[in-house]
Parts: C-alpha cells; structure tokens; sequence
C-alpha cells in the first residue's frame, strides 16, 4: 500500500504545532498502525530528521501507552481495540490518513503525538486504592466470600486500561469513564466499603481540579472505548456520589 | 570474590522463620531517616516501593513509562500460584517447592524457591485485601486452575488478565503512599547508571526521558526491579522498552550477572509475519489443552498450502504429523514449553513450516469441536445431529473457554480460527537468568539489591508458567523489606548522603559523554538497524538450541557489530529534549555487551538443561541431557570487554530433593 500520512508534528509543550504531510510505500496490509508508524519513522532516522514521537509499550492492547487520534477517532476506525491493534487492513492503497495526539486541556502535548496524562495518575493519588497495610498481616482471602456477579462486575471495571480515549473522543473533554469504572471496581467489592463516600468524593474533586469537563451523558466515550467500559459505570459512580453526599 | 549465598543453617522448613527472628530490625522512628531507591514499578518494584514506603522509609521510585501503571507485568496474563490447598487436592508448601525445582531442572536455589513457595499463600490473601478481582465461584470463594505439568490446581487469576490486576493492586498501593507523600514517583525516568561510594550503592544517575536533564539522586540503598532482558532478541513477547541498562550498569560496576544464557522459549506465539515485525503476540498455553499440534507429513502438501492450493482442513489425517504426540505419546501436545517449542522448531527447520516465512505449526481444534459437540448433543438429547449441529455446539464450548483469544488471533492473522486451524510458532518470552543475589537479595554491590525478573535466584533453567508473577511479588512485599532493614540498621546514623561528591561527579560525567557520543556521532546506521541485526544473531545462534560452532561465531558476530554501532550509529535530534531515539540507542549499546556475555555463558554450560539445549549433548531419542557437573550458577563478573568476563560458580546442593532426569516419553 502507498498512503498518505497528515501528522500533527508539534516540538515541545510550549511550541505550536502544525500537520505536516509524509508518503510511506510499501506498507503491508498485516502491519499494525504502530508498525506503519516504524517505517515512517525509520525512513526519517535514515534521511536524518527528527522521527514523530508517539507513545507505546506493550504493543499489545493491555499498557494503555498508544494514543492515536486517527482520522477523528481516538485509536482509529476499528472497534474495541487499541492503536497498536488496529491493523493497517482497515486502511485502502491510495488513502489520506490524518493522525493526531489525544487532544484535551487536561493533557498536555509532550511531544508530536505524546500526551501527558499524569492527570489521571493524580486521580487515582486522591483515593484509588484501598487502605490496607502491605505488611501480609492480612486476612485469610477466603473469610469475606464474594459472589460471583460482584467479582465478574468489578473485574469489567477493572479491566480499564487508562487510556485517555475516553477523554480525547468526548466533546467536554470528561474523565467520567475512567473515574466511574475505578469507583466502580471498589465499590462492587467488600474490601472497598470502608472508605467509599471519601473515595469517591475525593476523586470527583481532583478531577474537576484537573481541568476535565462534565458529562452530558452523549455516550462518545462508550463507543471508542477499547475495553468495552459501559456508562453504567457512571451511573454507579454518580449514585455512590449521592450517596456520600446525603 | 568468592561468592557466598548466605543462605541461613538449619531445616529448610525453617530458614526463613529463623532468619526473621534473627536479623537487625530499623527502629521504626530511624526509618524516616533513611532512603531508598527503587528502580522499576513493575510487579516487584511496585510491591517493593509500596511496602517499604508503608514501613516508614522515603522511597524514590523510578520507571520509563510515563506511569507505573504500564510497567511490562500488565501483560501477563495466565495466573499467579500459590500453595493455599483451597480445592484440597494435595498441594503443600513442599509440593509447590518440589515442582518449581524440578521445573527449574535442577538449577535454582532450594532455599530461595522454599521461602517462596511458603510467602505464597500471603500473595494472594494481600493481593485479595487490596481490591484485586480474581476469579471466583458460585458459592464466592477463589477460583483456581492447573496450569502445564503440575497435579494440583495452584493457579488464581482473573481472567486472562492477571498480570494487569496484580499490577493495578500493587500500583493502588503505591497510590496511598504517594499521597502520603513516602513514595516520591519519577515517571519517565530512566536510570543511567549507579553511584557508589566506599564500596556501597548510595545512588543512582538518571536522565528525565522528558526534558533530558541528567540528574543525581541519592539513597542509603538502591533497589534494582527493571525485570528481564528478552528483547536482546529484538522479537520477543516484552513490552517494546524492556531492557538490561540498569541491571547492566550495576553489572559494570560489580554485580555479578547469573546464567545469561537461560531463556524461556514460549510454543504458543502468533508467528512472525514479515520483515517489519516489532514484537510478538504472546497467547495463553492453556490452549494446547484442546488443540492438537501437527505438520504436514509430505513436503508437496506443505507446498500446496503455501502456494493457496490446498486448505488445511482438506488435508487427510494419515497425511497429517502429529509430531508431538508422535514422539511423547505420555504427554502429547502437553509436553513442557521447552519440549514443545524444540519440536515445533525442529519440524520447520526441516521445511515443514505452513506459512509463507516458513515458520509456523498447526494448532488445531477441530477435534475438540467434534467432542465437545459429541458430548452436548447427548446432553440436550438430540438425535442423530449432523456434523454441523455438532461442530457448532462444540464451538460454543471452546468459544467460552478461549474466545478472547480466537478474537485476538482473527484480529492480527486475519483468519477466523474456528474455521481454519491456528497457526503457532515458538518466541522468546522470560529471562531467568539475572543478576546474582544472595538469600538477602542483595547483589554482590553492598547495598545494591535485585528483586523480580532483573535477578536469577528462583526459576533455574526452566520456568512453569504462573511463578514469575509469584517470584515479583514475593520479593516485593514480603521477603525484601525484611531482608534490607538488616542491612540499613547500620545506617541510621549515616544521615541524608550528599549527591555532591566526586562520585557522584564521575557517574555523571559518564553518563553525559555517553549521551554526546550519540548526539554527536552523525553515522548512517538507525539504532533499529543494530537490534534487529543483533536479534538476529541471537535467534539463529543463541536460541532454542546452540551448539559450540555456532556460539564461538556469535561471539565473534556480536563483537564485530558492536564495533561497527559505535562508529556508524546515527541518532537525530538533541539531548535536552524527549528524544525516544536516544533513550533507544543507550538501551541498544547495553544490549550488544550482554548479547556476547550470553553467547559465552551458553558456550561454558555444556550440558542441556531446560530452553537451553546444546545439541552436542542429547540423549539417543533427542532429549536434552543434563550432567551433574553442571549444577552450579554461572556467575560473571565484569572486567571490560564481555570477552574478558571472569565465571565464578555457585555450587547448587539438594538436601531436600532428590535430583532426577525428567522425561515426558
Ligand atoms: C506476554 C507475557 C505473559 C506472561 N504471563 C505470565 C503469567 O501468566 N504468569 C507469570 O507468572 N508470569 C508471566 N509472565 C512473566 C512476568 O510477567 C514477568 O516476569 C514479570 O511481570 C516481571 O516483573 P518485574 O516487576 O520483574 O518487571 P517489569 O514488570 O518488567 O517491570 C520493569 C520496570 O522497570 C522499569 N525500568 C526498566 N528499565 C529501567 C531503567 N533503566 N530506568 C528506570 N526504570 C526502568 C520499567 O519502567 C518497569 O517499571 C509473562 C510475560 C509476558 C511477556
Ligand atoms: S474507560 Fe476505556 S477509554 Fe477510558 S481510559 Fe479506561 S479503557 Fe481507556
Ligand atoms: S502499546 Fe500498550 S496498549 Fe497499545
């Protein structure tokens, strides 16, 4: 395949940024995105200029690291997978393709199309996680038994990877998704109760300080999530809210 | 020096009890005067921040990625053991012991593999305590699975995604302390190098992968948790930043690098499609419970399917080898990985391979199918279903059992998998090899300690799957924060350690000259050009199986093109900034030291043991053979060149097991 490639290029925080056009060839329709993104780049070491900075890691749907926005999608057109699991089969010889970074207030561009997302890194400081002492004085883990719904539930909502795409494809820039499906996790479990009214309370408050927008339920981040995170975890964490509140 | 495990007297059952009662403890007001480093956030260094922050020292934790979160342990994803005899089938903190030696042939430290089978069960209870979904059952209790090669079923998980929520629980822990502000985290941060002073570890040099400054940090302890070395092979199944830099420079600057050469080789990879290749796509072995693994028996039919001619499925049985069930009729597709990824190697070798680069086996469920719909049909009382009925009904079965692994494999090969047999080949996946540490977990650097995959103490030559995560996680909470404060009891005077000193100047200057070199090099070559060029050495000559010959070329090959990278390599871009090609180059040059250090430690190990297997040493049938003067740890200690590399050996005694040849026949 021979493609187009219009990629926002952007050299440090502080500097504007512009979408500049490359032409790849010989792209094999097997390649994920990321390994088009290689040849790309290797074409530019190899002419000497700068390659485009984007991050990744694991390759393998799980780190949350990519953060592509591909042709106005975050992680491109297919559904339920991550950029380096889009392949470029999804793609025609001859095709245009426009790839950005993340783009929302709360995460700043780094690099090209490397974000900062520390913000939800931050989140998670202000009470995600359960209080208990790492010294392996616990309890027996079969003496609170949990049923089978309950561990199945929170283990969806586990299974989000803090990706950002939730944020990047929701038009106020909102981190509900993210933040209910954490919630969600600790309050389906007995472990997490204790704690629950602040945990959420505090949560939802570093998120508004983090400069993310409210959500008006349009359901975007649904749609483009890759680990099938449902807006019932909002409504959950929206519950768990009143419920601290009252 | 002479090395020394310090591995404490007494019944084994006993050691670690004792040691505890034993050993100096910090004053729990003097650990607000002490630091710790901790360089890694992955499972082990996750743990180990999180616990030795809860204690009450100040740690400073370093990781690459841009949060802990990402570290490569999320993409684990079978199950973590734990001797806890839940389903009452037997298991014991002795039976998890003996397998894990015998899986390690023979090669492990017995004391090391007991506390760990004994912490085990404290793993999950933790693990459980801080919010971790694993798998349960109707009536709410944990779930568990048998994972290859073992009796008793010892395995928890949480789905096929365990390594992310063990991962995710011990980072919630690191979370709280964060916010207590007794962890300070350095996201994006690579360690360059390690500082010592007076003979003992008391920092580290490392550059913000952001803005590119170097900066000194200091500590009374360093802590090294940057997991394996697999990508020394370019393809591996790691996570694309995994790399030796750390666990390099400590070696450089006195730490003893065990076993290089002992490699876990996975048979159930998604296969390399082309050139361009990044990485390898692990997929769970549970597979090979209901898949059948087999070749073409003819040479024509391998080129009728290659050429598109001939479908798999068209394929008559009599023309089909199933070669592991021909030759380990006990075992059959079940044999161990380094059994299985041999054989599936040797088919292909031999031109047998199914696809078009030649390397790639059949992994096939049709007969699984057909049981599994057999035996559903009976149970909904049909009469007389046809084959399709049949098929469909046993796909249902499998589709429950392994369909996110089915919809991952039609997503990257293309092919719907329940319609056409699985293609598999073998690719690197672990490191068991590592730094050398003694019962402490200390290197051979005083006050330089080496927990998870970045050490070599638990696993051997050989490593069953669900104990790499059980080995982080024991290191991390429960056997290194007691085993450091004996250690730092002699160091509550000491006070904050300067980073202004001439140490900590050289360490520095080092690190920047290197980082010019690169800057200002201007070659021709990408850094990619080198690792894969490297890989490739590796595969070929340093993988499954090696023989002299092809190690002593190794050896000269790396060499050559490690000089060739130093006069040639090109990096674009400057230094203050977030340069990811630099970062690469540096990681790359540690990798070409090590790739040789490898090829000569597998050269010195003649004898076969686990993945390693030299072909000059196999038995009449083509099984690997062991040889008793071969128990012992290669050590290597550093002096330049990694041709100059001194081996120091580390007898390996077995006072509680009884050594004996494995066979899967
Ligand atoms: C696909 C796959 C599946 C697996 N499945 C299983 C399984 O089911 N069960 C099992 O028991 N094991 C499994 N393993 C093995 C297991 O995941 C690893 O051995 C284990 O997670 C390693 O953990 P670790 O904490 O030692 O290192 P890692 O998780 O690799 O963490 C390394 C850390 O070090 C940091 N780091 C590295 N270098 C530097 C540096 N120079 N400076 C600063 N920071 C640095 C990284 O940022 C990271 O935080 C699997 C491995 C793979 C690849
Ligand atoms: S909720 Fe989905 S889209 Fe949002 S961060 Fe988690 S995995 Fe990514
Ligand atoms: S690189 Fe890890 S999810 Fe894409």
């Amino acid at each position: 395949m021979k493609l187009t490639l219009k990629i926002w290029r952007q050299k440090d925080s502080k500097s504007k940024g512009q979408m500049v056009d490359y032409k790849v060839t010989e792209i094999s329709e097997h390649m994920s995105f990321l390994e088009m993104m290689d040849v790309l780049n290797e074409q530019l070491v190899n002419s000497g200029e700068e390659p485009v900075a984007f991050d990744h890691d694991c390759r393998e749907g799980i780190c949350g690291m990519c953060s592509m926005y591909i042709n106005g999608e975050a992680h491109g057109p297919d559904r339920g997978v991550t950029t380096c699991q889009l392949h470029m089969r999804m793609f025609n010889d001859g095709d245009t393709i426009t790839i950005e970074p993340f783009r929302a207030a709360a995460f700043p561009v780094i690099k090209d199309l490397a974000v900062d997302r520390s913000a939800f890194d931050r989140i998670q400081h202000s009470g995600g996680y359960i209080s208990v002492n790492t010294s392996g004085n616990t309890q027996d883990a079969n003496s609170i038994p949990i049923s089978k719904h309950a561990a199945d539930t929170a283990m969806d909502a586990a299974t989000c990877i803090g990706c950002g795409a939730c944020v990047a494809t929701c038009k106020n820039s909102s981190a509900m998704l993210f933040v209910g499906a954490k919630v969600s996790q600790y309050a389906l479990l007995p472990q997490g109760q204790v704690e629950a009214a602040d945990r959420v309370k505090n949560m939802v408050a570093q998120m508004d300080l983090e400069g993310f927008g409210n959500c008006t339920n349009t359901g975007a981040c649904e749609v483009e999530c890759p680990k099938g995170i449902s807006l019932d975890t909002i409504a959950r964490m929206n519950r768990e809210l009143m419920k601290a509140s009252i | 020096m002479a090395l020394d495990s310090k591995v404490p007297k007494g019944p084994i059952k006993d050691k670690w009890t004792t040691y505890k009662d034993q050993i100096n403890l910090v004053n729990p007001a003097n650990k607000r005067h002490i630091d710790v480093i901790v360089v890694g956030t992955g499972l082990a260094g996750g743990s180990a921040a999180a616990t030795l922050a809860e204690l009450g020292y100040n740690v400073k934790a370093f990781a690459y990625q841009d949060s802990p979160r990402r570290a490569h342990s999320i993409a684990a994803q079978g199950g973590i053991n734990a001797a806890k005899n839940y389903q009452g089938d037997g298991d014991s903190t002795y039976r998890l012991f003996y397998d894990t030696v015998k899986g390690g042939d023979y090669r492990s430290r017995e004391a090391n593999v007991y506390r760990l089978a004994e912490v085990s069960s404290n793993i999950i209870d933790q693990c459980v305590a801080q919010g971790v979904p694993f798998a349960r059952d109707y009536g709410g209790l944990l779930d568990n699975r048998s994972f290859g090669g073992v009796l008793v079923s010892r395995t928890f998980y949480a789905k096929g995604q365990t390594g992310q929520q063990l991962l995710l629980g011990a980072y919630s822990a690191m979370n709280r302390q964060i916010a207590r502000g007794k962890i300070e985290m350095f996201n994006r941060h690579e360690m360059l190098d390690v500082v010592i002073v007076d003979g003992k570890a008391r920092g580290i040099i490392a550059r913000d992968l952001v803005t590119g400054e170097i900066e000194r940090h200091s500590a009374h302890a360093v802590v090294v948790a940057s997991g394996g070395y697999g990508n020394v092979y370019f393809l591996s199944t790691n996570a694309m930043g995994s790399n030796v830099t750390a666990s390099w420079k400590i070696h450089k600057k006195g730490a003893y690098f065990a076993n290089p050469c002992y490699t876990q080789i996975h048979p159930t990879c998604i296969p390399r499609s082309g050139d361009y290749q990044s990485k390898l796509t692990l997929m769970s072995e549970s597979l090979r419970n209901d898949g059948r693994i087999w070749v073409p028996k003819h040479l024509k039919d391998v080129e009728a399917i290659k050429a598109g001619t001939l479908k798999p499925t068209q394929l008559k049985e009599e023309d089909r080898d199933y070669f592991l069930e021909r030759r380990y009729p006990a075992f059959g597709n079940l044999v161990p990985r380094d059994v299985a990824s041999r054989a599936a190697k040797e088919r292909c070798d031999a031109g047998y391979g199914v696809n078009a680069t030649g390397e790639a086996v059949y992994l096939d469920f049709a007969a699984s199918f057909e049981r599994y719909g057999k035996e559903q049909a009976k149970i909904h009382n049909l009469v007389n279903p046809t084959e399709a009925k049949i098929k469909e009904l046993g796909q249902e079965i499998v589709k429950a059992k392994y369909g996110n692994l089915f919809q991952m494999y039609e997503k990257i090969i293309d092919q719907n998998p329940y319609e056409t047999p699985m293609m598999i080949y073998p690719a690197v996946h672990y490191t068991m090899g590592g730094i050398w540490v003694d019962y402490n977990l200390m290197t051979t650097i005083p006050g330089c300690y080496a927990i998870g995959e970045a050490n070599f103490s638990d696993h051997g030559a050989n490593r069953l799957g669900a104990s790499a995560l059980m080995q982080g996680l024991a290191d991390g909470y429960f056997v290194l924060p007691y085993t450091i404060g004996d250690y730092l009891a002699d160091d509550i005077r000491t006070g904050k350690i300067s980073t202004e000193t001439p140490e900590f100047e050289a360490a520095e200057k080092s690190v920047k000259d290197s980082i010019d070199f690169f800057i200002n090099n201007k070659g021709t070559r990408s850094v990619d050009y080198y690792h894969k060029k490297l890989g490739k050495i590796m595969w070929d000559k340093c993988g499954m199986s090696r023989n002299a010959e092809g190690l002593k070329e190794a050896i000269e090959e790396i060499s050559a093109l490690r000089k060739d990278f130093w006069q040639n390599v090109s990096v674009p871009g400057g230094d203050k900034q977030f340069n990811e090609e630099l970062a690469k180059a540096g990681r790359v040059a540690d990798f070409l030291e090590l790739g040789e250090l490898f090829a000569k430690d597998a050269l010195v190990r003649e004898e076969s043991a686990g993945g390693h297997f030299r072909e000059e040493h196999q038995t009449p049938e083509g099984e690997a053979k062991r040889l008793k003067e071969f128990q012992f740890v290669s050590a290597w200690e550093y002096k330049g060149e990694p041709k100059d590399a001194v081996l120091h050996k580390e007898p390996l005694k077995y006072e509680n097991i009884e050594v004996k040849e494995r066979s899967y026949k």
